[in-house]
């Protein structure tokens, strides 16, 4: 009896869970792999790599604009809403969000290093494969924004 | 002085922890009472010790003693004294002493307890015992919070300022309160499984200690949602982030603990499935210890982590729930049910509702995790929002439907049409509301007004159920009012938690949907519309707090008529202490409503003078997401002071027992 009211919701639970993985998973990629990996428009990523110097621009409709470079290639990132605190410029930041059609990255979320040593553990890897990485270990937290859903 | 007595009690307390479990294991195999009264004395003792332990913490916080690691790391004399006690568990180390506390205290509850049948008594204090002992090891040899500097700094580093926040400060103690409370609901699944014997009294005792680790934990999650609401300044309470969903797990089996355990006291069925939940709810909160604690997943809410510890949070992890899932595997085929159901009963509706959290759980767990299963893949990533809202969204649908029927089920074998007719009434009110909110909320959306619909279906639901208790209408107003004092507190504190859960169902829904967000760069004078309402920018001042300097702007917000709804006056803080801004969010209630200002940064404008970047929301019924929840802790608060729920009194015919096996 129990088994025959499990079965239709614990296949529902997993329907969903496949389903919703597939439409919702998104990878962590830097601009450079990003290129290869052609993402494309629309498709949720986290997009990670240093902030280009000099290249932060703060408009009049509270957003931001800046470049998120690796090595390889750069793109631009335009973000509604307050930066973490210590978003620097040619700092570490990971931006979730997707491209637009224009290749804008539309950030939704800025994870940004909050100290002399951290960086999320993504960024890190991803930067020491490239050999751009010269830090040491991680530490305590790092600061996070998020624009208006 | 105290700070090494501190520390001498501490490791006290974990050599009272190890006799607690060896005695309470030692006595119960030789039927000792002597021991297991040892035991329970060490449980006392260990209480005393870790309480000593807290209490030296938190005078070297309010003394500013920044001999003391922890204290130079996360206070700073300038602090608010309500900030340097909060900052006591705003470190991985004082968290960890909290978490101790907290479990040391159950033990001594658990110790003092009466009425538990002697035994099963001793095994759940000596597995009390056994789990104070691996967290108690685990703060004294890899996290001391007491530990002292050779060379003390004049000034401390000060506690992240986003913590400094009266609803965080209460967060952790309420939060810790609720995970640690499932350990005493674990500690007496474990006696049951050695005992091999699960019944109705032994039901009777899970009740009451999950319904007290459900309320509180239901606060915590409150209390730091609201948190995140106003202090982070993004506008939004939930955003599916790991540390969160860590203390949603242990809610979601909570809850369905809470619900079978009710069917194993009264009808003797689930059993095992009882004892398992009860396993599993505190599993997952030692998980979201870990996760939280370990930052093996990137957070947005990623405060004291330390990676290098936290693999031995994951190994405590491992040898409790370890042990207990394996003592489960090779016991619970001897928990045998011995009440049948029908297909349509309130056994069943229970049944549905434990399958449909268990499998939200295990969703919510899914997704959270997902970013190490991908990194075992060698790719990197992880779960968004839309995964959750699908998912989650869909299975507590099917759970909301059915809710209301659950209270209005006999036991054992239901009249179905009944009570569909009973319900008639709650679902054409449900029905007409989500078509209104369809034709008439504008953009419109299909999605959003169901999800009302659902609310205002669990609120009438509950209505129903609760007249029906009483009688309304039907009987003379002083005989429902004699009902409503006469009849169990148990049942009240059943209908306000739905109650409150069809509130929360309902803000989530508005919230989410019609949401109004705005934002613009404005210099004092001018001013910006969001939505219905118009906000004027009247002026910024500078304000000095006690560690932090401040810009203040007022800012004016009127309606569309032209009434004044409030001056809000959001605040731009720069702490003293490593220069760091944060923004403190003015909210501006109008009913169920807030106006959401955020003051941004200062912008030089061409021609002298400044602008500031004003971000504004207008969260429609917002105000029902915390109201809700209280409700549902308030709730089991008043289900908790049912009589019935002491077990001393113990003045209740005897249930049918769910199993008599041997107990060795």
């Amino acid at each position: 009896m129990v088994v025959a009211t499990a079965a239709p919701i614990l296949a529902l639970a997993t329907g969903l869970t496949l389903f919703g993985l597939r439409g919702s998973i998104s990878y962590f990629y830097t601009p450079a792999q990003a290129r290869s990996a052609h993402v494309s428009a629309g498709q949720a990523i986290q997009l990670g790599g240093l902030v280009s110097p000099g290249s932060v621009v703060k408009g009049d409709d509270g957003a931001v604009r800046f470049v998120v470079a690796d090595r390889l290639a750069s793109d631009p990132v335009v973000f509604r809403g307050d930066l973490p605190d210590l978003f620097r410029e040619g700092q570490g930041v990971v931006a979730m969000g997707a491209f637009d059609r224009a290749g804008v990255f539309v950030a939704t979320t800025i994870l940004a290093k909050h100290d002399e040593r951290y960086m999320p553990r993504e960024l890190t890897r991803a930067l020491k494969a490239q050999g751009e990485w010269r830090g040491g270990g991680a530490a305590a937290s790092y600061g996070a924004a998020r624009a208006a859903p | 002085m105290i700070t090494e007595f501190g520390s001498f009690a501490l490791v006290l307390a974990l050599c009272l922890s190890m006799a607690q479990a060896g005695l309470s294991f030692v006595g119960r195999a030789r039927r000792d009472v002597i021991l297991t009264g040892a035991a329970e004395g060490a449980a006392l003792a260990a209480f005393v010790c870790v309480a000593a332990g807290s209490v030296a913490l938190i005078h070297a916080f309010v003394t500013s003693d920044f001999s003391v690691l922890n204290v130079a790391e996360n206070s700073h004399t300038e602090k608010p004294l309500i900030y340097k006690i909060a900052g006591a568990w705003g470190s991985h180390e004082g968290s960890i002493l909290l978490w101790c506390f907290a479990l040391t205290a159950y033990g001594c509850a658990a110790a003092l307890a009466r009425g538990l049948p002697w035994d099963l008594k001793a095994l759940t204090v000596g597995t009390q015992g056994a789990l104070g002992t691996l967290f108690i090891g685990y703060m004294v040899l890899a996290s001391n919070p007491l530990l002292r500097l050779a060379s003390p700094p004049v000034e401390g580093r000060s506690l992240n300022p986003l913590l400094q926040d009266p609803a965080l400060a209460a967060h952790p103690p309420f939060l810790y309160a609720g995970y640690v409370g499932l350990s005493v609901v674990f500690s007496l699944a474990v006696a049951a499984l050695i005992e091999g014997r699960v019944d109705s009294a032994w039901a009777r005792w899970v009740r009451p200690w999950t319904l007290a680790a459900w309320s509180l934990l239901t606060v915590g999650i409150t209390l730091g949602s609201f948190w995140a609401y106003y202090e982070l300044g993004w506008g939004g309470w939930w955003f599916w982030d790991p540390v969160e969903n860590a203390s949603l797990m242990p809610w979601l089996m909570a809850t369905a603990l809470l619900h079978s355990a009710v069917v194993t006291e009264k009808r003797g069925a689930l059993a095992a499935w009882t004892v398992f939940l009860a396993i599993a709810a505190f599993t997952l909160s030692m998980l979201g210890a870990f996760l939280v604690r370990s930052g093996v997943l990137t957070s947005v809410h990623a405060f004291a982590v330390d990676p290098r510890r936290g693999i031995l949070l994951l190994a405590i992890l491992a040898a409790a729930s370890g042990s207990a899932f394996a003592l489960f595997a090779w016991r619970a085929p001897l928990l045998k049910d011995q009440s049948a159901f029908a297909p349509i009963s309130r056994e069943s509706a229970l049944v549905l509702n434990n399958i449909i959290l268990a499998a939200v759980a295990t969703t919510v767990l899914a997704g959270t995790l997902w970013p190490l299963i991908l990194e075992a893949f060698g790719r990197q990533g992880g779960v968004g929002a839309p995964y959750y809202n699908l998912v989650v969204g869909v299975l507590m649908a099917v759970a909301f439907v059915i809710l209301p029927a659950g209270p209005l089920l006999a036991w054992k074998r239901a009249d179905a049409l009944a009570v569909l007719r009973r319900l008639s009434l709650a679902a054409g009110i449900a029905l007409a509301a989500g078509l209104i909110v369809f034709s008439l909320a504008s953009p419109r959306r299909a999605v959003a007004a169901m999800q009302v619909a659902a609310g205002v279906w669990l609120v009438a639901g509950a209505v129903e159920e609760a007249a029906g208790r009483l009688r309304a209408f039907r009987v003379p107003l002083a005989e429902s009012g004699r009902r409503l004092r006469g009849l169990p507190r148990g049942a009240w504190g059943m209908t306000l938690a739905h109650l409150g859960l069809g509130l929360f169902v309902m803000g989530a829904a508005f919230e989410s949907a019609w949401r109004v967000e705005g934002a613009a760069v404005i210099s004092p004078g001018s001013g910006l519309d969001l939505g219905a309402y118009r906000l004027t920018l009247l002026s910024v001042d500078d304000r000095a707090g006690p560690n932090y300097d401040a810009e203040r702007g007022v800012i004016r917000v009127v309606d569309k008529n032209g009434s004044l709804v409030c001056d809000a006056t959001p605040e731009r803080r720069t702490y003293d202490t490593g220069g760091q801004t944060t923004s403190k969010v003015a909210l501006c209630p109008k009913g169920l409503d807030d106006v959401y200002i955020v003051l941004g940064e200062r912008r030089a404008v061409a021609g002298g003078g400044s602008a500031w970047l004003v971000r504004a929301f207008w969260n429609p019924w917002v105000r029902l997401l915390f109201v809700g929840p209280i409700l549902m802790a308030l709730g089991g608060a008043l289900s908790l002071s049912d009589r019935r729920m002491r077990i001393a009194d113990g003045r209740r015919s005897v249930a049918p027992t769910a199993a008599l096996a041997p107990a060795e």
